[in-house]
């Protein structure tokens, strides 16, 4: 088997559009999402929980990544937005007897068309300002949370079944894996191939030099719009998805933290990019597992170390956060890519 | 289309009536007029802070005018916004290159086809079929336009790790990529050796002879400028200080006491004798 091709061989434009270049790359690929199919069986819930949360947070962290990393839209409300889909999904499927399989993409346009309407001052605001002003979304949505009762029942929260799709019920970890992990996978081809299409050079171009993205015709409200709309779509789908999951919501879970949580996301995992999307996610939902692990293990040595957990925890992450800042502004994508651009030449990098 | 330098009345595709723009008190255009013909280079000169890039600003409606109108063809397009100004022909480069620096080279000149594409958000997240194909039609117009400016090497490369010189090429490619009947260049030669302004000359004269396309052009380059523009105007403080062939305004008076000197004036004459 050959391990590489050293150089380009392709004769036309259709094979260097192609995702997955050549046979190793293609090879991995696959090799992984067997992987991906088998392994669920061998693990425990508690495992298969946390790659569920994993699951979700990217979906979240996709959408996000799309607004503020690719279209350079700053938002505070993402927490806010996932929460829009859950009640949403969790009131069509509840209150009105909508199957889950239209209740989620429901949820969905819902949650983008919330994330339009919160997106309108991005036309005049930029930057910190417009950060502003997706907060003030989130603490509008909080509020609608909390006092929107018929539909959403308040500070009780809201009780939630297990999605079922044509009889069969999604009501254990294993089988909330499979669904959870086909629509994330979808939510990746999706989100990819739109950033590498017209719409998301345009996202790019506004990012990159507003200006001159408008000169060449691009309409920049209805691009930036388009932002928060599919941004908040995605996010509608993790809240609906995350709903049925947890079969309980209240407005506790989708507060300014989880925003400030997906935007940490992006950054460790790397703005304006979308296997960025994925490691920032896979780490925010591991380390705090990870720290739980450990201070497990050290309480029989250190027993004050539980009482002190949710502060280490705070800790670690800010910790984490400024050192990404400092040592690694493009994120863990950035670091993998010179990790593969290092192993292409192996060993004969000279 | 290109029956502009032929016909024996030729066409105006670009008119500015009196545009007056003023930022608070201080007047950038003051009464600007002047008509572009097609299939013309037509440069506009001028010392620093002339109004030379207002007037391109008003006319890719990036400002509004205060008072007076901009025709594109006998339409008036004062007060369209940019990204409607755009499909109707009209591409622009800017004096400070503002490329899409994080994208590459490709990416920069397909986003130059946006307003020839039709894809949407779902149409390329599904990346099938229709989506697919227009991708990779618009793909070959981008080669092609790599072709001529001579950038193969630097296809993928992403622009932010370009030298200047290449930035300023590539700018004029996403300003080309759009198919424009009326290309606006800021200075396109700021900054370049002798080398790379002799390139972009070829460049300039060579789309607006190939491609047909009217070339409103502002340079400080009087060499270049006075060798390749068919009209020049000169702008003073706002003002319009003179119109003609390169010839007149060379032996304009005025011109050579407000803008090109006597020096100069000796120099260029002796440079195009």
């Amino acid at each position: 088997m050959s391990a590489h091709i050293c150089g380009d061989y392709k004769t036309s434009y259709k094979e260097d559009m192609v995702l997955f270049q050549t046979f190793f790359s293609k090879f991995w690929l696959i090799a992984f999402l067997i992987f991906l199919c088998i392994i669920p069986h061998f693990l425990d819930n508690y495992v298969l929980y946390v790659c569920n949360m994993i699951g979700i947070a990217i979906i979240g962290a996709l959408g996000l990544n799309i607004l503020t990393g690719f279209t350079g839209q700053i938002s505070l409300g993402h927490g806010a937005f996932l929460g829009i889909g859950a009640y949403a999904s969790a009131y069509l499927v509840m209150d009105l007897g909508i199957p889950f399989f239209i209740a989620m993409p429901c949820a969905g346009l819902i949650t983008a068309m919330f994330g339009m309407v919160f997106g309108i001052p991005s036309l005049r605001l930029k930057g910190l300002y417009l950060a502003i002003a997706t907060l003030a979304a989130q603490f509008i949505i909080e509020y609608l949370m909390v006092h929107v009762e018929p539909v959403t029942n308040g500070v009780l929260g809201k009780m939630v079944d297990f999605p079922s799709i044509m009889g069969f019920t999604f009501d254990t970890d294993l089988k909330y894996f499979y669904l959870i992990g086909t629509v994330a996978i979808l939510a990746t081809i999706m989100s990819k191939n739109i950033v590498r299409t017209r719409s998301g050079r345009a996202f790019i171009a506004i990012r990159d030099q507003y200006i001159s993205a408008e000169v060449m015709g691009v309409n920049l409200f209805k691009y930036k719009l388009l932002a928060f709309a599919f941004s908040s779509f995605l996010a509608g789908i993790a809240g609906s998805l995350w709903a049925h999951y947890v079969t309980i919501i209240t407005p506790e879970h989708f507060t300014i933290g989880v925003s400030i949580e997906y935007l940490a996301m992006i950054i460790i995992g790397g703005m304006g990019s979308i296997i960025g999307s994925i490691f920032g996610a896979v780490f925010m939902v591991l380390l705090p597992e990870v720290l739980r692990g450990l201070s497990g293990t050290l309480s029989g040595e250190f027993p004050m170390i539980v009482n002190i957990f949710a502060a280490i925890k705070e800790g670690v992450f800010g910790l984490i956060i400024i050192i990404f800042l400092v040592y690694e502004p493009d994120g863990m994508a950035h670091r993998w890519q010179m990790i593969k651009a290092y192993w292409k030449l192996w060993p004969f990098s000279y | 289309m290109g029956e502009g330098k032929t016909a024996s009345a030729p066409q105006v595709i670009l008119e500015a009536e009196s545009v007056s723009l003023s930022f608070g008190g201080v007047n950038a255009l003051l009464n600007v007029g002047f008509k572009v013909e097609q299939g013309d280079i037509y440069s506009v000169i001028g010392p620093n802070g002339a109004g030379k890039s207002s007037m391109f600003n008003v006319i890719s409606g990036l400002y509004r005018p205060q008072r007076g109108r901009i025709l594109y063809k006998g339409k008036e397009i004062t007060t369209l916004p940019p990204h409607k100004i755009a499909p109707l022909g009209i591409a622009r480069s800017f004096q400070n290159v503002e490329l899409f620096k994080g994208m590459t080279v490709i990416d920069n000149l397909l986003l130059g086809r946006h307003i020839h594409m039709k894809s949407g958000l779902f149409s390329g997240g599904l990346f099938f079929g229709k989506a697919q194909k227009e991708e990779l039609r618009h793909r070959e117009f981008v080669e092609d336009l790599i072709d001529f400016l001579e950038i193969e090497h630097i296809r993928k490369k992403p622009v932010g790790t370009l030298s200047y010189g290449l930035q300023k090429r590539l700018e004029l490619g996403r300003a080309l990529a759009l198919e424009p009947e009326l290309l606006l260049l800021d200075e396109p030669m700021a900054g370049m050796n002798l080398e790379e302004t002799e390139d972009m000359a070829r460049f300039i004269l060579d789309i607006n002879r190939e491609r047909d396309t009217t070339v409103l052009l502002i340079e400080h380059d009087m060499g270049v400028v006075m060798d390749i523009s068919d009209k020049v105007t000169v702008l003073n403080f706002g003002e319009l200080l003179a119109s003609g062939t390169p010839q007149e305004i060379q032996e304009n008076p005025v011109v050579i006491n407000a803008y090109l000197g006597d020096e100069d004036s000796v120099f260029l004459a002796g440079r195009a004798g």
